[in-house]
């Protein structure tokens, strides 16, 4: 997808935040990644190091949490499980899906010093 | 001075900032200056042909980074910021910007050969007389595109991204105020050819429009599902191929209310003219929403 620009902005975001919180150097990022979100969580790796590359996070461990895909159902009333925009109720078939979860792109935490 | 971003034109070089970016703007003359920002850009501004809009903003340059570590004691923050938060911001601007000023700005997205340009040059020759119009060009490399809507008279403003794949809120935010686009005006903003990323990146513009012609696969909206996801409009092009191809149009249009049951569909072929108007009523009524701000 388009996981450089992602991960510049991981690195904007890690700069931003080193005058607010004081600090210098980032060791470990927590990312939270959706599995619905497109990401393509090997591509992130490979553009994290070659972005953060001279900069606070050069070397910095990247530790990606992944977030199941869900969906509210219209026609079951309930949240059930999805692992593409497109999938089926797994229960009813129906294609009435809202997604709940799965699409997230965020910065869960840093260890920094 | 970027109203948006704060980042300056024609400023000297900042060194030293926590993230460093060369500017380069031609004004007869070249500035070299860093500032605090996510992209590298050069501005080409042709003075003499300001007022028609026809300017080139060009993101191919990379960004310079330079930066000292300290050591201190390791520690653990937590953030929770959203990666497109950046850009979600500079999108709102644009948004709020666009919406003061009653501009309707569509985000015309699609994959490249779907006949975007073509289709964009024939709606501006129909609607030019009646609607005041201003476009966008998002390409990776040349004007060609921004040229072919300027020889309909309309103004138009190229941004080439370079190796970037897609358009981002902030190119947009400065272009706006290149182009500046007139109140009650609309603003087609054409993306660049690519039907993965431009999905994730809002640009403040009331609705993206997706684009999909019937040489495509009719698999395409679950093969791109984000993006069709993300359109409100589709407009199905090329109709009048159709009797030369294997294309089931219904089962295209199935395919697209899977990933987004909410999705319009209009089918249109911009080279015979067949349906054209259905989507210049559609222009013309999201125009009157944007005139009162919805």
């Amino acid at each position: 997808m388009h996981e450089m620009s992602l991960c510049e902005g991981v690195l904007l975001i890690l700069e931003d935040n080193a005058g607010k919180q004081g600090y210098r150097r980032v060791k470990t990022v927590w990312l939270e990644i959706g599995n619905l979100s497109g990401v393509e969580v090997e591509a992130m790796r490979f553009g994290f190091d070659v972005v953060t590359n001279g900069t606070l996070a050069e070397g910095a461990n990247l530790e990606i949490i992944e977030v199941p895909g869900e969906a509210w159902c219209m026609q079951c009333s309930k949240t059930v499980p999805v692992t593409q925009r497109f999938d089926a109720c797994p229960d009813c078939g129906s294609y009435q899906l809202q997604v709940t979860a799965g699409d997230e792109m965020k910065i869960k935490e840093l260890e920094v010093e | 001075m970027c109203t948006v971003c704060g980042c300056g034109e024609g400023e000297t070089t900042i060194e030293g900032h926590g993230h460093a970016h060369a500017h380069e703007h031609e004004h007869g003359h070249d500035h070299h200056h860093a500032h605090a920002h996510a992209h590298a850009h050069a501005h080409d501004h042709d003075n003499k042909n300001r007022q028609h809009g026809e300017h080139t903003h060009d993101y191919g340059q990379g960004p310079a980074h330079a930066h000292a570590p300290g050591l201190s004691q390791s520690r653990m923050v937590q953030i929770e910021e959203d990666i497109l938060g950046r850009n979600n911001e500079y999108a709102a601007a644009n948004r709020r910007w666009l919406g003061e000023h009653g501009i309707l700005a569509l985000n015309l997205v699609s994959g490249p050969g779907s006949g975007k340009t073509t289709l964009l040059t024939r709606t501006i020759d129909d609607l030019k007389a009646e609607l005041e119009l201003s476009v966008i060009e998002g390409d990776q490399q040349t004007a060609n595109d921004a040229d072919r809507i300027r020889e309909t008279g309309v103004r138009a403003l190229q941004i080439n991204t370079g190796k970037g794949c897609h358009l981002d809120g902030h190119m947009v935010g400065h272009a706006l105020e290149t182009l500046k686009p007139v109140d009650g005006s609309v603003l087609f903003i054409e993306n660049v050819g690519n039907l993965v990323c431009p999905a994730a990146f809002d640009l403040g513009e009331a609705h993206k429009v997706a684009i999909l012609s019937v040489t495509e696969g009719e698999d395409k909206p679950i093969k791109y599902p984000d993006m069709f996801h993300a359109a409100d409009l589709m407009l199905l092009n090329k109709i009048d191929l159709l009797p030369y191809l294997q294309f089931d149009v219904d089962r295209c249009i199935d395919y697209a209310r899977r990933v987004n049951p909410g999705i319009k569909v209009l089918q249109v072929s911009a080279t015979s003219g067949a349906g054209m108007d259905s989507w210049y009523k559609w222009i013309r009524a999201t125009q009157q929403l944007a005139l009162i701000g919805l």
